[in-house]
């Protein structure tokens, strides 16, 4: 008895002693760049113009709110990450079941086909970009010629639709390698009862495989969420966000007036900003998430 | 034929398709590596003469090889870091567990959630402001705490699966913490370790937001690197796929290595 109560003492300073540097580590890394945002977010700063400063109250965001160019970048996000989200969605969930079932070769073609999302996205933003949609010399172009259909430039074109194209491409295999783990663990013996029961492919797929995956697909969401609000690499290497604003998302309307403009206040206000979308995702991946950690 | 053997080959047919699509930009960019310039450029062939030139430009520049060199130290540099950080408390979540252990464990998981450009310019005028602008330590240190959530989740999950009694029986012998860790934990889990390293690297090979912010020459790994081809008098495709090929094929090996346990991390045990 002695012994627990002294080792639960014991324990408690172990604990501070073991996790303390993690948890400091965090807690600066999280504390200090936010406190920081959202300081500058109420401050004229700008380091081009060092003589002006002082605080500015809201008018950074007064400022931002109040640019055709914030909403025109949110409206890219959005479609962005909505679009970005149902192509893999769907698609990883399809592909999921279809790489689930006995073929030849099957384990190397699962290998291939979740290639992409180990590419880093610099590599596979020049690969599309120079490679597949390149107007004169890209595979598309001579695709089209050969199908006599007219060429597409693709990224002055369509520059969105061409960045959304590059972007699923990394994350649908990523749906995909959650997915085919997830639909792994599908109880056979449900399949089997409701197949001899007379259920089809479709109604399985519909009453058992879905409500199956439900919870997966639900983390597929909101982890691509997060990483898709912030795209960043892909646009930054083909585009520049442009032509005009056409492919300026948040993240990069954000590095413009950050590192371009060197308008420390607004593109602080602009940082408050993502982190509150940001957040609104998290809060319930975070739930999902503490609701399987009890079981 | 049989019905069940029909099926078999059209699904086969079907998911071969797919895949084959799906990876086409990676092989063509492998393909496109061992061509000349001139072929890279002329229509799409698969027959040509391959050469090695465009691998040899690549590897001869001196400076690829400080890019990759500079890659490999940030990388693993940056995973040893937030292992040796996230092996004691992972350690004494998974087996002094507490009241606070589950907060903990989610506050962790929460500070993922603050997106990079959301903290741009404060993490900007640090790292000038500290010298860490350009350089190696700076970008070991950002991907180390960026990645310090998602190792201390991945080795709390594998500590959890060691059963108690093996470390207990340790405890008896009168092994301290320390001794514990060393000579029972890390040995038991170290398929688990190991994956968690993995994926760390992986994670810091490929991030893309805060190499090309933060680096421009010195320190600047192969993500920004790569980045340098887009100008439009960089366009020398054969050099710019064999410089690629080269920069993910170790990741690739490496994802293809742990995907199960990638699963694992990255959805925080959500999925199993």
């Amino acid at each position: 008895m002695r012994e627990r109560t002294s080792g639960r003492t014991v324990g408690g300073f172990r604990n501070l002693f073991l996790q303390g540097p993690a948890v400091t580590l965090l807690l600066l890394w999280m504390l200090v760049p936010l406190g920081m945002t959202i300081w500058f977010s109420f401050q004229r700063y700008n380091l081009m113009m060092p003589s002006v400063s002082g605080f500015a109250g809201w008018e950074n965001y007064y400022y931002l709110v109040t640019d055709p160019a914030l909403w025109t970048a949110m409206g890219n996000t959005l479609l962005l990450v909505g679009s970005v989200l149902a192509i893999s969605v769907i698609g990883g969930t399809l592909l999921a079941v279809l790489f689930q079932q006995e073929f030849f070769g099957r384990g190397i073609a699962r290998l291939l086909v979740i290639a992409p999302f180990f590419v880093m996205p610099t590599v596979s933003a020049l690969i599309w970009q120079n490679m597949m949609m390149h107007p004169v010399y890209g595979v598309f172009a001579w695709l089209s010629k050969l199908l006599g259909l007219p060429v597409i430039d693709w990224f002055s074109a369509m520059p969105l639709i061409s960045i959304i194209i590059i972007v699923a491409w990394h994350w649908m295999p990523f749906a995909l390698l959650i997915l085919l783990t997830a639909i792994q663990s599908l109880d056979d013996d449900q399949v089997e009862a409701a197949r001899m029961d007379g259920a089809g492919p479709l109604a399985i797929f519909w009453f058992i495989t879905l409500p199956h995956l439900k919870r997966a697909i639900s983390v597929v969401i909101m982890i691509e969420m997060i990483f898709l609000l912030t795209v960043f690499a892909e646009i930054f290497v083909t585009t520049s966000g442009g032509p005009g604003l056409a492919s300026t998302n948040l993240a990069y309307f954000i590095y413009i007036r950050a590192l371009l403009d060197f308008d420390v206040g607004a593109a602080s206000a602009g940082g408050v900003i993502a982190i509150i979308l940001a957040n609104i995702v998290a809060i319930f991946l975070v739930r999902t998430v503490a609701k399987n950690l009890e079981t | 034929m049989n019905p069940t053997t029909t099926k078999k080959l059209l699904l086969t047919l079907l998911a071969w398709g797919i895949a084959v699509i799906v990876f086409f930009p990676i092989f063509w960019m492998v393909v496109t590596g061992f061509k000349t310039e001139v072929q890279a450029i002329a229509p799409p062939t698969l027959i040509f003469d391959p050469t090695l030139a465009g691998y040899n430009t690549v590897i001869e520049r001196a400076d690829y090889l400080k890019f990759a060199l500079n890659s490999i130290v940030i990388a693993f540099g940056s995973t040893l870091l937030a292992l040796l950080v996230a092996i004691p408390a992972a350690y004494s979540m998974a087996f002094l567990p507490t009241k606070r252990t589950r907060g903990t464990l989610l506050w962790m998981l929460s500070t993922k959630m603050l997106p990079p450009v959301g903290v741009l310019m404060p993490i900007y005028l640090l790292s000038r402001d500290l010298g860490l602008l350009d350089t190696r330590t700076g970008l070991i240190i950002i991907y180390m705490l960026m990645n310090l959530p998602i190792v201390v989740w991945m080795l709390y999950t594998f500590f959890k699966d060691v059963p108690k009694d093996i470390l207990e029986a340790g405890r008896m012998d009168g092994a301290r913490t320390f001794q514990e860790v060393v000579y029972l934990l890390l040995p038991l889990t170290l398929p688990g370790i190991a994956s968690t390293g993995l994926l760390a690297v992986i994670l810091s090979w490929n991030e893309a937001f805060w190499s090309l912010n933060l680096t421009t020459s010195d320190a600047a790994p192969l993500t920004t690197f790569i980045a340098s081809f887009s100008s439009p008098e960089g366009l020398f495709w054969a050099k710019l796929s064999a410089a690629s090929t080269l920069a993910i094929a170790p990741i690739l090996i490496f994802g293809w290595m742990t995907q199960k346990q990638m699963v694992r991390g990255l959805t925080f045990g959500a999925v199993k």
